[in-house]
Formats: structure tokens, sequence, C-alpha cells
């Protein structure tokens, strides 16, 4: 029995991971970037919903507020520091993106102080089949993201907009010659990755209650992990990626010889990865253009 | 009014000046042809021509609006399509899925469906493959697609950038029989080709590039029947 719950746990959390990857994945095969301020939308979320719960004390209206200010934090952000360096070195981009990591925490810190708080959102209890005990947190965030997850694929398949994303991920050029204004693209990109992270905010506040500045640190450098591992730029990938890490991650704090050593193996597996299979799982090989 | 017009149009590559000065027309209804051998500029005129290159000086007007600064997907809109270089089909996308992506200026899908089908009628090897992942199909198939998907948005202007490029002979006779047909269907044609004569046979007038400028112009017939363009351009 404790195996499955195990199971179980590692599915969610890796459903977590991956809705966080896709994020990354998403932007970076649509707009060319890394963005390491990925991470700290996520924090953004759950101070919002923090703010939110000891506003008005109703979690739905919280979370609404967390994906909305997310969404448009997220379009903000890209508007304002990155648009304007569309076209310039990618290490220069790169930087920006860890200045505007740096902005967002700092300024947390300044409206929150450094204090981590308490945010408690709603208590769902135990659920408990047979002699099988999960925490209903951990059901509800991996049915969540199964509806999500799907949803994002239908969405990618079925929709143009879905199809220009990826027309614009694989020949920014020849989707244009379509009639796709990429900026429009690239602004939909970042909206759907910081609904995302706002949700996988509420998730990890679900699991621990307690929010500091630095919050989104963490989850967003295993996110990241995992959509490299999965093949950055690709969705499936990402998905894949984020579910293998939070099912290594569970299943290694079992073993009570390796429990110490958790992020390590996480990080060595991406380390593996990137030396046997550099695109990762299910990533392309980039024919550079010159 | 011609259709599209182009005026002293300048482009720089960095320090390098690509094109000196181009000028030229199209009439509506015809089939102009831009011929040149390989880095005179031909790629570069038709990617400036849509917005996908910064233009330095000079103008491009289409039906009598001023589209120079125009970004690309608002000139797609005004009904111009390009079939680009090398095809540039979206490899990870079905035939299909190609196909509606070449429809994406149209907000009706229902409509956008039904021109997909007309387009089969065109192509029907298309729709033998349309759930064939398109980066899996040959390369006569890909240019096939490519003019599929670029008449997609139903275009009154449909410039096409060395079609004829890597394909077997027979192959060639079918693109151009298909730019003929286009033509005949009321699409006007401009037209970038190494294959000089194929072209000049189909084209109403003609212009040829040289480091950047236009060389020498004329009407299809005229051109093949200078002695330099033989020369330069026919094989003697």
């Amino acid at each position: 029995m404790d195996i499955i719950t195990t199971l179980i746990n590692g599915l969610s959390m890796g459903g977590v991971y991956a809705m966080i990857a896709l994020g990354y994945t998403m932007v970076y095969g649509i707009a060319k970037m890394l963005n390491f301020a990925h991470g700290d939308i996520i924090m953004v979320g759950g101070y919002t919903i923090l703010v939110f719960m000891n506003f008005s004390g109703m979690p739905l209206l919280a979370i609404a507020m967390a994906v909305i200010c997310c969404v448009i934090l997220g379009i903000v952000i890209e508007k304002v520091a990155y648009k304007p360096l569309r076209g310039a070195s990618p290490l220069a981009v790169l930087i920006t993106t860890i200045g505007v990591s740096y902005f967002l925490q700092s300024l947390a810190q300044i409206i929150f102080g450094s204090a981590p708080k308490m945010v408690n959102i709603v208590d769902l209890g135990l659920l408990q089949i047979g002699s099988l005990k999960i925490q209903m947190y951990t059901v509800l965030t991996l049915i969540c993201t199964i509806i999500v997850m799907t949803i994002l694929t239908l969405f990618v398949k079925y929709t143009q907009t879905g199809r220009a994303m990826i027309a614009v991920s694989e020949d920014r050029n020849a989707a244009q010659l379509m009639g796709i204004n990429v900026n429009k693209i690239i602004t939909i990109t970042f909206a759907i990755g910081s609904a995302l992270a706002a949700l996988a905010g509420l998730f990890y506040l679900l699991k621990s209650p307690s929010i500091s500045n630095t919050f989104g640190s963490s989850p967003g450098i295993k996110a990241f992990t995992a959509a490299v591992i999965g093949g950055i730029g690709s969705i499936p990938g990402a998905m894949l990626g984020g579910i293998l890490l939070g099912l290594v991650e569970n299943i290694v704090a079992k073993i009570p010889v390796l429990s110490p050593y958790v992020d390590a193996i996480e990080f060595s597996i991406l380390i593996i990865i990137l030396l046997v299979k550099p695109s990762g799982f299910l990533g392309k090989k980039r024919r550079e253009k010159v | 009014m011609a259709m599209l017009e182009v005026n002293n149009l300048e482009v720089f590559y960095g320090v390098i000046q690509a094109l000196k000065g181009i000028s030229f027309r199209v009439e509506k209804g015809e089939i102009v042809t831009l011929i040149g051998a390989n880095g005179a500029g031909k790629t570069t005129t038709m990617q400036s021509i849509m917005g996908l290159i910064p233009i330095r000086s000079g103008s491009v007007s289409y039906e009598g609006r001023d589209i120079t600064k125009m970004p690309c997907h608002k000139i797609v809109q005004l009904g111009m399509s390009q079939v680009p270089e090398g095809r540039r089909i979206f490899q990870e996308l079905s035939v299909y899925d190609n196909l509606l992506m070449g429809g994406y200026v149209h907000k009706n899908m229902k409509e956008v469906k039904q021109d997909v089908e007309e387009i089969y009628e065109w192509f029907p090897r298309l729709k033998e493959r349309k759930n064939q992942i398109a980066g899996t199909l040959s390369g006569g198939e890909q240019q096939m697609l490519a003019m599929g998907r670029a008449m997609m948005c139903k275009p009154a202007l449909l410039m096409l950038d060395e079609p004829s490029m890597g394909l077997s002979p027979i192959l060639v006779d079918e693109v151009f029989d298909i730019i003929k047909k286009f033509n005949k269907d009321g699409t006007t044609i401009l037209l970038v080709e190494q294959n000089a004569g194929k072209s000049l046979a189909i084209s109403n007038n003609a212009y040829v590039l040289e480091n950047g400028a236009v060389s020498f112009s004329g009407t299809g017939s005229e051109l093949m029947q200078s002695e330099e363009i033989k020369k330069a351009y026919l094989g003697g």
C-alpha cells in the first residue's frame, strides 16, 4: 500500500513540476529564450493567494485572482523587459531574465518582509480507501494537472492559435508569411505559462502552507531541470520530464540510504541526460541556422 | 496604377549593400519573373517586399497603398502571399495542419476547411497524404504543399521564390503548369527563378538582377531572344 501512496504522491508532485516546466519550454520554443524569472511568477501567485485569503477568506476567489495577476504580470514583464531585447544577443536576454527574477524577489521582500508567512487555504483532510491513506490535496493536485495538461494538449493540436504556436516555434519567418502575428503569439505564450505557474503556486501552498520571497526558486530550478530532461522546446517533453522528476523524488525519499541525497540524484539525472542525449528525451536535434 | 510597385529599393545586411536601388512593377493578371544568378539579390528582394527584412530606402506599394514599413502579417492580410525559398513547410505539423496554417488570416474555420478541399483538387497527392507529418514528404510533395499552403489565404498576388529548386525535370514541369493555372484562375504571379528558360516562357514581363540592381528588363519573349540573356542564363 505504501508503494501506491508513494507513486500517487510522485505523480502529483510530477504534475506540478510539469506545469511549471511547460512555462519554460513553451517560452523557449516560441520566444527562443530561457526565462529564469518564471519560478518567481509562482511566488507572486502564492502571495496573491495569501493577500486575497486574508482579505476575503474565499479560496476560489483567491485562486482566480492569483491566475489573473500572474497572467497580467507575465504579459507586462514580457512587454517591458524582454520585447525590447528581441534580436539582441541571447546572453543579454538571459541576464535580463535573472535581473527580473531578483527584482520580483526583492519587491516581495519589501512588501511582505523576509519572514515566511503561513497561508491556510483550505484543509482537505485525508482520503482513505481500505488501508490506503492519501492526502486529499495530492489527489486534487493530480486531477487538476491531468485536466490542465489535457486542455493544453488539445488547444495546441486543434486550434489555429495553438498550431500557430508550433509554427512560430519551428520557423518564425515562415509563420509570419502565413499572416501570423508573432508578437501576439509570444504574448499568449507568456500568458499561458504564467497562468500555469500561478496554479503551481496554489498546489505548493496546499502541500506546505508557508511562503517567503524565495518560494519559487526551488520549484523553478527543479522544473527547469525537468524541461531539459524532457527536451526543452517540446511540450510533451516537459510533461514527461516533470512527471519523471516527481516520481524519482518521491521514490528516492522512501529509500532510507538515499533519502538525504534526493536533490543530488535529481540533478545527476540531468547531467547524465545532458551527456547521453543532450536534446533531452523528446527534444529535437536543432539544425542551427546561420 | 500597378498592382505591385517597387521603387528604388535599397537593403543592407550590416554594411554590405544587398540591393542597390531596384525598381519594377507587376500589373494585375500578369506573370512577372525576376531572374539572376546566385547572390544577385532575388531572395532579398522577395523578403524585403514582404516586410521580413527592413528596407533602408525606396518604397513598395501594393494596390496604391504604401507597404514599405508594414509588418509581414499585415501584408498577408492585404492579399499577398509568398512561397519562400526552400519551401519552409512546418515539418512537425501534418499536411492538413500545414494547409490550415496557410488559412490563418481567415477566421471562419468552416470556410478554411472548405478551402483545404479546394487545394486538394489542385494537388490530389496532398489529399492522399493529408495525415502524414509534413517533414516526411518527398521534395516534390513538399513544394506542392508549400504552394498549396500559400494559396490557402486566397492571395491576389502570389510570390514564388525558386519553386523549381532541387526538383526533377518532370516535377519542374508540373510546378510551372500549376503556376500557369493559378494565373489563369486570376492570381497575379511574381516569380523568382534560376531556371530562366522555363520562367521566361510563361512570363509577361521579366527583370534581370545583377549584383543587387536591375540590369535588363523586357517582355518574356524579348528577353528570350536577347543574345546577352541567352549567353548568361540560357546556356548559349
